[in-house]
């Protein structure tokens, strides 16, 4: 069986007095995207910061593309982070800096591209997002969905082999989200970037999926196809998807 | 078990408040390692470090300049008044000169730039580490301390000495204008007294506090800026912290520098 792309094993993480992951096992295989989904506060986004090497598991192992993330020095892990983007939940887009400049500054700093170049890329990455013209303008004078897809142009600016989406469609209105989800399903189709995304939007889910994870009392509850979820007779993964207030699953 | 000790000692309040201190020493000297070895890629980034110090010290020099103009004039006042009847004025000069250049120019810079670009730093990298753009920055595999700490730490360095000597000028021409045209002291009289017992040592060494000042007010907004959380309270908090703790230490590391400069270097 070939190497999978991201590999996390019996991952445990305690935040503060809680235990927010506890023995999380999920396998990510290139070209393929895994959805995780979850209720808020379940540790989706603490789960991606392991894979990218925010943070440290305390118990248990992460692997992208055959590394030990928590075991990299740090040059190795910026090394190993220029074959990765994430789409932050805010977009986290430098707002020091124009949006053209935000998609060209990890070209500008990794690469010893010429900077006409550079321009093309961003052009190039901005056309992919929907975001022509957008170059010259602030993140403040962008709306919510523009920031979103531009911090989506800027995370593929390298060329990443994996990406991870963190609620990648939230707060978008429908068309936009529909178009970011192409996005993503294309980037994945096309060019066999492995993903992780982290989403509470079922239709989100069902679109851009591969395979779909249930992220419950700090682990995997259940892991299946678009379909297999769908189908699913187990309570809480059936109460999550149809968005029911009653069920084992209490409102907090 | 080491953790389970220092957890039960922790709860105790005196044993908490060193706990903490000490915690905080030992980040700042890690992140300081960090800056240090990231110096070279610093002047890689130039214009970054430009752009800093057109921020940190062309910013900073309008209201460096006000607080020398009016320090220079209070030295006057007050030193006149406690030389009347025993001390002849043309010590008014040497005095005014002295404590100008040695304690008054230096350290009341560093305080009121300290004020200003401490919490400015602090509050611009606390914002960024909140909005989640700091943690964007290292997952590009982009250092956020060479990109951001460095930039900064060398721009406050390099540009606190130069605001000190604009400051020392210009406290002395507060001073002067004050015994000139309230004091009845001749122009000539405060000139002369200006000269006599002048060292370039005593610039010299008020330059190096300088620099040490330019160094702690960066490393103080980086750290504080750095390791801020929970949105604008936690950038609030950040600010604050990076201002009194700047402030405390600039009056320090003065005492520290005094001792060794005056005592050991210059003895």
């Amino acid at each position: 069986m070939p190497e999978a792309a991201i590999e996390i094993k019996g991952v445990w993480k305690r935040l503060g007095t809680k235990e927010v992951l506890r023995g999380v096992d999920l396998a990510v295989q290139r070209g393929e995207s895994v959805v995780i989904i979850g209720r808020s506060g379940t540790g989706k986004s603490v789960l991606l910061k392991h894979v990218v090497g925010l943070m440290d598991p305390d118990k248990g192992s992460v692997c992208v593309n055959g590394m030990d993330v928590p075991s990299l020095g740090a040059v190795e892990l910026l090394n190993l982070r220029r074959q990765m983007g994430m789409l932050f939940q805010g977009g986290a887009l430098f707002d020091s800096l124009s949006i053209g400049d935000n998609i060209g500054l990890p070209l500008r700093e990794h690469t010893k591209m010429p900077e006409a170049q550079v321009e093309l890329v961003v052009q190039e990455k901005l056309r992919l997002v929907g975001l022509e013209g957008a170059a010259d303008m602030r993140p403040s004078n962008l709306s919510g969905g523009m920031k979103k897809r531009a911090a989506l142009a800027r995370a593929l600016a390298l060329n990443p082999k994996v990406m991870l989406y963190d609620e990648p469609t939230t707060g978008l209105d429908p068309i936009t989200a529909d178009l970011i989800n192409r996005l993503i399903r294309r980037l994945q189709e096309r060019l066999g970037i492995a993903s992780i995304a982290v989403t509470h939007d079922m239709r989100s889910a069902y679109h851009i999926a591969d395979h779909i994870a249930m992220l419950h009392e700090g682990r995997i509850h259940a892991v299946g196809t678009p379909a297999e979820i769908q189908a699913t007779r187990d309570p809480v993964v059936r109460q999550f998807i149809e968005g029911s207030s009653e069920g084992p699953l209490l409102p907090t | 078990m080491d953790e389970i000790i220092v957890e039960r000692l922790g709860s105790r309040w005196p044993y908490r408040v060193l706990l903490k201190l000490l915690q905080d020493a030992g980040e700042v000297i890690i992140l300081m390692g960090e800056v240090i070895r990231g110096i070279p890629s610093g002047f890689k980034r130039f214009p970054l470090v430009v752009q800093q110090m057109l921020l940190i010290g062309v910013g900073s020099m309008p209201l460096a300049m006000i607080v020398a103009l009016f320090t220079g004039a209070v030295a006057a006042v007050q030193a006149s008044y406690q030389f009347r009847d025993y001390v002849p004025m043309i010590y008014l000069g040497t005095v005014i000169g002295k404590s100008v250049v040695i304690e008054l120019g230096p350290v009341l810079t560093a305080l009121v730039v300290g004020g200003r670009v401490g919490a400015s730093i602090a509050a611009e990298l606390g914002t960024m580490r909140v909005t989640e753009q700091i943690d964007a920055m290292e997952t590009m595999g982009i250092s956020s301390v060479r990109y951001l700490v460095v930039p900064r730490f060398l721009a406050a360095s390099l540009m606190l000495p130069v605001l000190t000597i604009f400051a020392d000028i210009v406290a002395i021409f507060g001073g002067f204008l004050v015994s000139v045209f309230t004091l009845d002291v001749s122009a000539h009289t405060f000139t002369s007294g200006l000269r006599l017992y002048f060292h370039m040592r005593d610039v010299f060494s008020g330059l190096i506090k300088a620099f040490f000042f330019g160094n702690i007010i960066a490393m103080m907004g980086c750290y504080y800026g750095l390791r801020s959380e929970g949105g604008a309270q936690g950038v609030g908090l950040a600010t604050t912290q990076a201002v009194v703790a700047s402030c405390l230490l600039i009056l320090i590391v003065d005492y520290l520098l005094a001792s060794f400069l005056f005592r050991v270097l210059f003895a």
